[in-house]
């Protein structure tokens, strides 16, 4: 049970990875990218490509492969999401569905249809572990995982909050027209958050890679468990979308103990959960419900409030 | 010196024109007062001269530079700064970081925190409050404050007073006099209280129906000529005093 519980948490790492991009698109560009998950399994096919082509060790494989997903996303953002913005609400969700079935078929033509993995060129890492005390067994991938996915969310709430980036950042999220108006390139605020999220989305590619088979289809899957961990954390906080990750695999890790099914069944259940438990916490505040009822406060509204509002009182 | 000159400007929502052929110049140190009805077309000819509204046809010179193809990011870089209406600040981040912002993407110039702080005061001791939680006379404070941290050749000031208490605008008066003083910025002011316009404006222009109806100096045009084109009532004849 613990034993569950400690891999469902490291496994939470990984998805915190990949889903840390997604909701950064969504959060400051609002931009939801249906390809994200092929985008990592491109990052992750690009890192096998350096090792055994290039012959690049692994880590040095990652390291050189994160720029170049970086300005792959700069110029998707540049070229094709901004644009499609432009079209209203649904044009960015077929545009990025459509993307992803490009990136698919042309991984399957670049790179075939068989499964791989970088778990074999990076020695035995891929089944090296630490005994603990109560017969508990850490895996060291999962562990450096999880210590990589804390230390990239970390230094990226650092950015965001210290920066000038950062603050662009965050001024284009909360008023893009605002922050045009103080000066903010907002266009070129929103290339920064693609470039970001597809890298981050590359990192997680190379680290599912590492402890997994990998196929040119494989996107789709990991697209779903990145928004299930997005959901279950709230869109817009990054410790958020770690702890989502960390709930998605636990969940998926007691699944798992109970039958194989199990693991992708418990995940997906929890996601549902979650977001009925969000609907319905929704619903009540709206119409008073059961909040009103216990005579809950009303949650700060301040957070909800556009910034265009005029306010009417001093 | 004439620092922002508008030529013949039009700007439109679809099929509505809001700023039809619209001329203006605005020397340095000069305060222009912008006067006229709801719907008369003075925000969008603001949005317009920031850059976040198209402009149909027309052309805006900056200190004889031609603007009208910039960005708004680009135009505040060159020196057109815009207090929108609404203050439009961002609230969940703090006084400090809202002025931070523009100051370091915005033009170089004498500008910094430190004066923005003394030309307004009220704001040194919010600087770590979030200015959602602020109250109306305070946003427009960090609204001003995070205009001039850009360092304007033209402040654009929409709707200054709208929504504040009449303390809040004496105050915010006094703070816009003193900048007044320094007389190295062109103002462009719209303020719906027609005495406190003509008092504070060195000249004035009324729209009417997206056009300018009436253009002149405030005590020369009187308050009757004034509120007269601001109903339309002296219709065909535009007046320049």
């Amino acid at each position: 049970m613990l034993d569950a519980l400690i891999q469902g948490i490291l496994l939470g790492g990984y998805y915190a990875i990949l889903a840390a991009g997604l909701s950064l698109m969504f959060g400051v560009v609002r931009f939801i990218n249906l390809a994200h998950g092929d985008l990592a399994i491109l990052g992750a096919y690009l890192v096998l490509f350096a090792v055994e082509v290039l012959g690049l060790s692994p880590w040095v494989a990652v390291a050189a492969v994160l720029p170049v997903m970086a300005l792959l996303g700069w110029v998707l953002q540049a070229t094709l999401f901004a644009r499609t913005i432009k079209g209203g609400f649904l044009l960015p969700l077929l545009t990025t569905f459509g993307l992803g079935a490009v990136l698919q078929n042309g991984m399957f033509g670049l790179f075939g249809s068989d499964a791989k993995s970088l778990g074999n060129h990076i020695g035995n890492l891929s089944w090296a572990s630490w005994q603990l005390p109560f017969g508990i067994t850490l895996g060291q991938l999962p562990v450096i995982t999880f210590a990589v996915a804390v230390a990239v969310l970390g230094s990226l709430q650092l950015v965001l909050s210290f920066s000038k980036l950062g603050r662009a950042i965050r001024a284009t999220a909360s008023d893009p027209e605002a922050a045009e108006l103080s000066g903010i390139d907002a266009r070129a605020v929103h290339r920064a958050a693609a470039a970001i999220a597809t890298a981050l989305a590359g990192l997680a590619g190379a680290f599912l890679a590492m402890r997994a088979l990998i196929s040119p289809y494989a996107g789709p899957t990991q697209l779903i468990f990145a928004f299930e961990a997005v959901v279950i954390g709230g869109i817009g906080s990054l410790w958020g979308t770690l702890i989502g990750g960390i709930v998605l695999g636990v969940a998926q890790s007691f699944g798992a103990t109970i039958s194989a099914q199990g693991f992708q069944l418990a995940g997906h259940l929890v996601f549902l959960g979650v977001l009925a438990a969000r609907l319905y916490l929704a619903h009540g505040r709206n119409h008073g419900g059961w909040r009103a009822a216990l005579r809950l406060p009303r949650r700060a509204p301040s957070a909800q409030i556009p910034s265009t509002v005029t306010e009417g009182q001093p | 010196m004439t620092m922002l000159a508008v030529n013949n400007l039009v700007a439109g929502h679809g099929l509505l024109t809001a700023v039809r052929d619209v001329s203006l110049r605005v020397h340095t140190g000069e305060v222009l007062g912008v006067i006229g009805a709801n719907g008369a077309g003075k925000t969008t000819l603001f949005r317009t001269l920031a850059g976040v509204h198209p402009a149909t046809s027309g052309t805006i010179l900056l200190d004889g530079e031609d603007v009208s193809a910039l960005s708004p990011s680009r135009r505040v870089a060159s020196g057109i700064a815009m207090v929108p209406e609404g203050r439009r600040l961002f609230v969940d981040m703090t006084v400090r970081e809202n002025l931070q912002i523009a100051g370091e993407n915005g033009r170089a110039g004498p500008w910094t925190l430190e004066s923005v702080l003394d030309a307004l005061p009220s704001l040194l001791p919010l600087l770590k409050v979030l200015t959602g939680g602020l109250s109306g006379g305070q946003r427009q404070a960090v609204a001003i404050g995070r205009a001039l941290m850009s360092n304007p050749r033209v402040l654009l000031l929409d709707e200054v007073s709208l929504g504040l208490s009449p303390v809040a605008i004496e105050g915010l008066y006094e703070q816009l006099a003193g900048l007044k003083a320094r007389g190295d910025t062109a103002m462009v002011v719209v303020e719906q209280d027609l005495d406190r316009a003509m008092q504070f404006s060195d000249r004035v222009v009324c729209m009417l129906e997206g056009h300018i109806a009436l253009e002149g100096l405030p005590q020369v045009l009187g308050k009757q000529a004034i509120t007269d084109a601001y109903f339309g009532l002296a219709q065909g004849d535009i007046a320049y005093a």
